[in-house]
């Protein structure tokens, strides 16, 4: 399936779950965010959120601002 | 001035300057200049992260949390359902409820979007934010962003990033004579004096980025901005003398010598 991952379509495995992307993007899940659909998944429910084909998935850190 | 802390919500505040994270030279340099300004409070964005670039060590290893609240900001937002939801995904990830909010109307001036700003703010007081919004000079807006539930006002001194300083007292002067909570003048301070005029102005608190940033030496001006907040704000707790169109003599006029 695929998904739009911070704006870019990418092939992600069937049935994946947030942590799962994540592991296969080589991110930790420590100094990120993520959000689906528009809507943010906490941190311990990573595991348990399955993707589904054409989700917007965001993932942010902080960077330098003002 | 161990007594006079800054309350903005739940928070207190040792430092009534506010510093940013972004334009400088090094992130050492960075951390140095967080240390001369004596502030308790930096702000960092939110942005997407590079998927294809999983190098080392990012930004929050160069701000020690244990001396600085985070103030994440929704800056370069230019939609309420944008900056909201770079609220919720900052409150996920720095676990704070507190937010400067930023919704951008206009790419060149960088002047915010009063009308998102404010169905933004909204919207995020009900979700349980802290919000501080960065709005313009306008009396009318800042009272509308009280009246939603927002922690603390934002007025803009000038441009973000102008240096131009405090363009116009006399509106942020009845921005602070009206509102109720903490009023902050974010952007537009150059120097160390436009933060002293601010800070005599009345308000509670000046927040900078580029002013210290962006100077030759952003360590030294850090301290100077300490410094001319600090002096701001004596100066107005110790209330100025009023303004006279004529000269009123210091010594006496009276036996005066060969006359």
């Amino acid at each position: 399936m695929t998904a739009t991952i911070n704006g870019e379509t990418r092939t992600v495995r069937d049935g994946s779950t947030v942590a799962e992307l994540l592991a296969e993007l080589e991110l930790g899940t420590e100094g990120i965010a993520v959000a689906v659909g528009g809507q943010v998944v906490r941190r311990a429910t990573y595991t348990e959120v399955a993707l589904r084909d054409g989700d917007a998935i965001e993932i942010i850190r902080a960077v330098a601002g003002g | 001035m161990n007594s006079d802390t800054l309350r903005i919500g739940d928070l207190e505040l040792t430092s009534r300057l506010i510093v940013g994270t972004g334009k400088y030279p090094s992130l050492e340099v960075m951390q140095a200049a967080h240390e001369a300004s004596g502030t308790a409070m930096v702000t960092v964005a939110i942005r997407r992260i590079n998927l294809d670039d999983r190098s080392g060590k990012t930004l929050l290893d160069y701000v020690d949390r244990t001396k600085y609240a985070i103030l994440p900001n929704t800056a370069g937002c230019t939609t309420a359902k944008d900056a909201i939801l770079t609220a919720q995904l900052a409150r996920e990830l720095l676990g704070t409820n507190l937010i400067k909010l930023e919704v951008i109307g206009d790419p060149q001036t960088l002047y915010p979007d009063t009308t998102e700003t404010i169905a933004a703010a909204t919207e995020l007081v009900r979700d349980g934010f802290t919000v501080l919004p960065y709005i313009v000079d306008d009396p009318t807006a800042c009272k509308r962003l009280e009246d939603v539930g927002c922690a603390a006002v934002m007025p803009l001194g000038a441009p973000i990033g102008s240096g131009l300083g405090i363009c116009n007292r006399y509106s942020i002067s009845i921005i602070k004579e009206r509102a109720t909570i903490p009023v902050i003048v974010d952007a537009g301070v150059g120097t160390a004096s436009d933060a002293a005029i601010a800070m005599e102005l009345g308000v509670d608190a000046v927040l900078m980025n580029t002013g210290i940033a962006a100077a030759r030496d952003p360590i030294a001006m850090a301290r100077a901005m300490r410094l001319g907040v600090e002096a701001g704000r004596i100066a107005y707790l110790a209330g100025r003398m009023p303004k006279k169109l004529y000269a009123t003599a210091s010594s006496p006029m009276h036996d005066l010598i060969g006359t």
